[in-house]
């Protein structure tokens, strides 16, 4: 940015989601008063009800898409935005409410709902990228806060974002956790997952459940093998394939194979 | 957002609320000097969890009902948790129930102080966003971001994640934290505790617009405690029940301009749910800290002025902070971070005080521990038929008011709730249907 130059202009958006990567960005604490120093905050309505109109520099967008209007809506934030980053597992995924792909959306409706007229819906929940091009997706849910914090840097200073596609075992080891899978027989997503969260459910005593989604290259079949080794049934395989990215590849695919 | 129609009619509409969690619209339908509609719209699109919990197992429910929502995922999981370990038979004991209570205590603070700093101080003092009130109040959203910042590192200790923990399972925690880690904690809380008694004082100083109603309160009790993790529910009006009680009170209605179920009380009458609710119940219960700083705010023994919540809400955070200095004092890891549970069929319900009102959970177990039923009723859509009656109170006296300065009252009067939309969106199930 050259000196006297607008400063860039960000937006946040969001589609299908629980906010809580909007809150990241919140979480940001101290850093969070001196953002607009940096980068104007152009459109942010859980933050504030100023808004200004795109075009946008950058755009975060959180949430999947799952009705009509909502289709159209990211098509027109896309238009309106230069560069558009998804954040979190709905946005990149379609998030949890996906589970919704695996069965019959006129089914789930009258489950919640009396009315089933009011409810405009679509069959699918999908990622941002199922329906217009984005630039970068960051993974996570919710996305790490000092991850996202690379991510606007990155893209304010035109480089692109240092985030690792390694999977959440190189960060354990590097924690210096023992292995929750080799040491006790616990269930663990590690190997397929992508780092960013630091490793924080084996760091418990805990199997990671793949919060943070398929890393680069994941071997699922072969981790499949190992979980039946250790005499995990496979209704309980696909229950860890299926739940926040449950139709993202690999993972999507993993699930179908164990289904009876 | 606004238009005349003729016929002295007006309609102020806002069609982004903004600073509230999710996505909402107002309407509020003025003909001639009479106040002819208003509404909350919930349109944050649904995304159905209580049916897809159908056939996942007991374990997965307090992290898939997390995903509801990222500002209260304690409450969500807490919820869940009291439920099957109420459809299981289990009790985990009073100090893995310190250590949820500690945990719970993180979420209090985080969230009433994105609350109270970021979202509804700016209405107040006519600001658009915190970073425009930064400018002529930087020292105290400063402060507000510290105090946030406290919670969130509880939440991290405690639960292993500020947003969507890690540690947490039915039956108790995954990994008790030592007693080092509590104890690295303890300096940052005090620091927010001295922050939050000043902030008690700094709201208690903002202007109020007269307004007071006579609401049906309804929070927990417990007889030991200001009740956050659980306890029995009762109402000003003599409720006293039991969580499997629920639904012998209170119903759900699904109407047309929200994804959201309305929920009543079976006489057909609004509730009123959150801070100002607890405060006016259980006000005994506060620590002496807490319930001087009320008293210096001039809170007095209830509270009836929704735009005063905001002064609730921070005499909550000074409660939270002093309540988690207390229990990491008297601090003994459990023996065991869990006890474990083994699956049978049976029916659990759960509830907790999320910060912005009582969250009720049902489920339904099959022999192998899947869910055969789950039923959610979160605070939002319990609260929301009392925003709309707000609304119309407020705005009947104020119809003089130009459509602008209405209009910013009118998001102030529905953000004293602090209205988690994106929790209310998704689930409620009616058991009749009456089409």
């Amino acid at each position: 940015m050259s000196a006297g130059a607008a400063p860039p202009k960000l937006a946040v958006w969001k589609f299908a989601s629980c906010d809580g990567c909007q809150l990241s960005l919140l979480d940001f604490e101290q850093e969070l008063i001196a953002l607009p120093d940096q980068i104007e905050v152009a459109y942010f309505l859980e933050a504030t009800k100023g808004t200004i109109e795109g075009p946008y520099d950058l755009s975060l967008v959180e949430g999947s898409i799952t009705t009509p209007a909502d289709r159209e809506r990211i098509r027109e934030v896309r238009r309106q935005s230069a560069r558009l980053v998804t954040i979190g597992a709905c946005a990149t995924s379609g998030g949890i409410q996906a589970l919704r792909n695996f069965a019959d959306v006129d089914d789930f409706i009258s489950t919640v709902y009396a009315e089933p007229g009011y409810i405009s819906t679509l069959e699918d929940s999908t990622a941002i990228s199922a329906n217009v091009p984005v630039d970068f997706e960051l993974q996570g849910c919710p996305v790490d806060r000092h991850q996202l914090f690379e991510v606007i840097s990155a893209f304010l200073n035109r480089r692109r974002p240092a985030i690792p596609s390694y999977s959440v075992c190189v960060e354990c080891k590097r924690a210096g956790n023992v292995c929750v899978t080799v040491a006790h027989g616990t269930p663990c997503l590690g190997p397929v997952t992508q780092a960013g969260c630091g490793a924080i459910c084996p760091s418990c005593d805990r199997g990671c459940y793949g919060c943070f989604g398929p890393a680069e290259a994941p071997n699922a079949p072969s981790l499949s093998r190992q979980l039946s080794g250790l005499g995990v049934e496979d209704v309980d395989i696909v229950r860890l394939y299926r739940t926040f990215h449950a139709d993202r590849e690999p993972f999507r695919s993993e699930g179908i194979a164990h289904e009876r | 957002m606004s238009a005349d129609q003729g016929g002295g009619t007006r309609t102020i509409r806002t069609d982004y609320l903004a600073r509230v969690e999710g996505e909402g619209a107002m309407t509020v339908k003025i003909r001639g000097d009479e106040v002819e509609q208003v509404g909350l719209e919930i349109y944050e699109p649904p995304r159905f969890f209580e049916a897809f919990l159908k056939g996942r197992s007991f374990r997965e429910a307090p992290d898939i009902t997390a995903r509801i929502c990222g500002i209260c995922p304690v409450a969500y999981m807490t919820s869940a948790f009291n439920a099957m370990e109420d459809a299981l038979g289990i009790d985990p004991g009073p100090r893995v129930g310190a250590l949820r209570r500690l945990m719970y205590c993180g979420e209090w603070v985080e969230s009433h102080a994105l609350h109270v700093f970021l979202l509804h101080a700016p209405d107040f003092l006519g600001f658009d966003s915190a970073w425009t009130m930064a400018r002529e109040h930087r020292e105290m959203v400063e402060a507000g971001l510290k105090i946030k910042k406290a919670g969130n590192d509880l939440l991290r200790v405690v639960g292993g994640r500020a947003i969507h923990p890690v540690n947490v399972r039915v039956g108790g925690f995954y990994r008790a934290p030592g007693r080092d880690q509590l104890d690295a904690l303890v300096g940052r809380l005090e620091e927010a505790r001295e922050l939050a008694t000043g902030a008690v004082e700094w709201v208690a100083g903002l202007p109020f617009p007269e307004f007071e109603q006579d609401y049906e309160f309804v929070a927990l009790r417990d007889p030991d405690r200001y009740a956050i993790e659980d306890g029995r529910l009762v109402s000003g009006s003599g409720l006293d029940l039991a969580p499997d009680q629920f639904e012998q009170h209170f119903e759900e209605r699904h109407v047309e301009h929200s994804t959201a179920l309305h929920s009543l009380m079976r006489d057909g009458g609004t509730y009123f749910l959150g801070p100002m609710a607890r405060y006016s119940l259980n006000r005994e219960q506060l620590s002496p800290v807490a319930r001087e700083a009320a008293d210096r705010a001039g809170l007095g023994p209830e509270c009836r002025n929704p735009f005063r919540s905001i002064v609730v809400r921070a005499v909550e955070i000074l409660y939270a902070l002093d309540e988690a200095l207390r229990l990491i004092s008297a601090y003994e890891p459990p023996e065991s971070a869990a006890v474990e549970a083994e699956p049978r069929a049976g029916t659990g319900h759960g509830w907790s005080e999320a910060p912005r009102g009582m969250l009720w959970h049902r489920y339904r177990l099959e022999d192998d521990g899947s869910i055969a039923e789950a039923r959610i009723v979160p605070p939002t859509s319990q609260n929301q038929p009392r925003i709309e009656q707000d609304l119309r109170a407020f705005v009947q006296p104020r119809v003089g008011l130009d459509d602008e300065r209405l209009q910013w009252e009118c998001e102030q009067a529905i953000r004293n709730y602090d209205p988690c939309i994106s929790c209310s969106a998704h689930f409620l199930k009616l058991t009749v249907d009456r089409s």
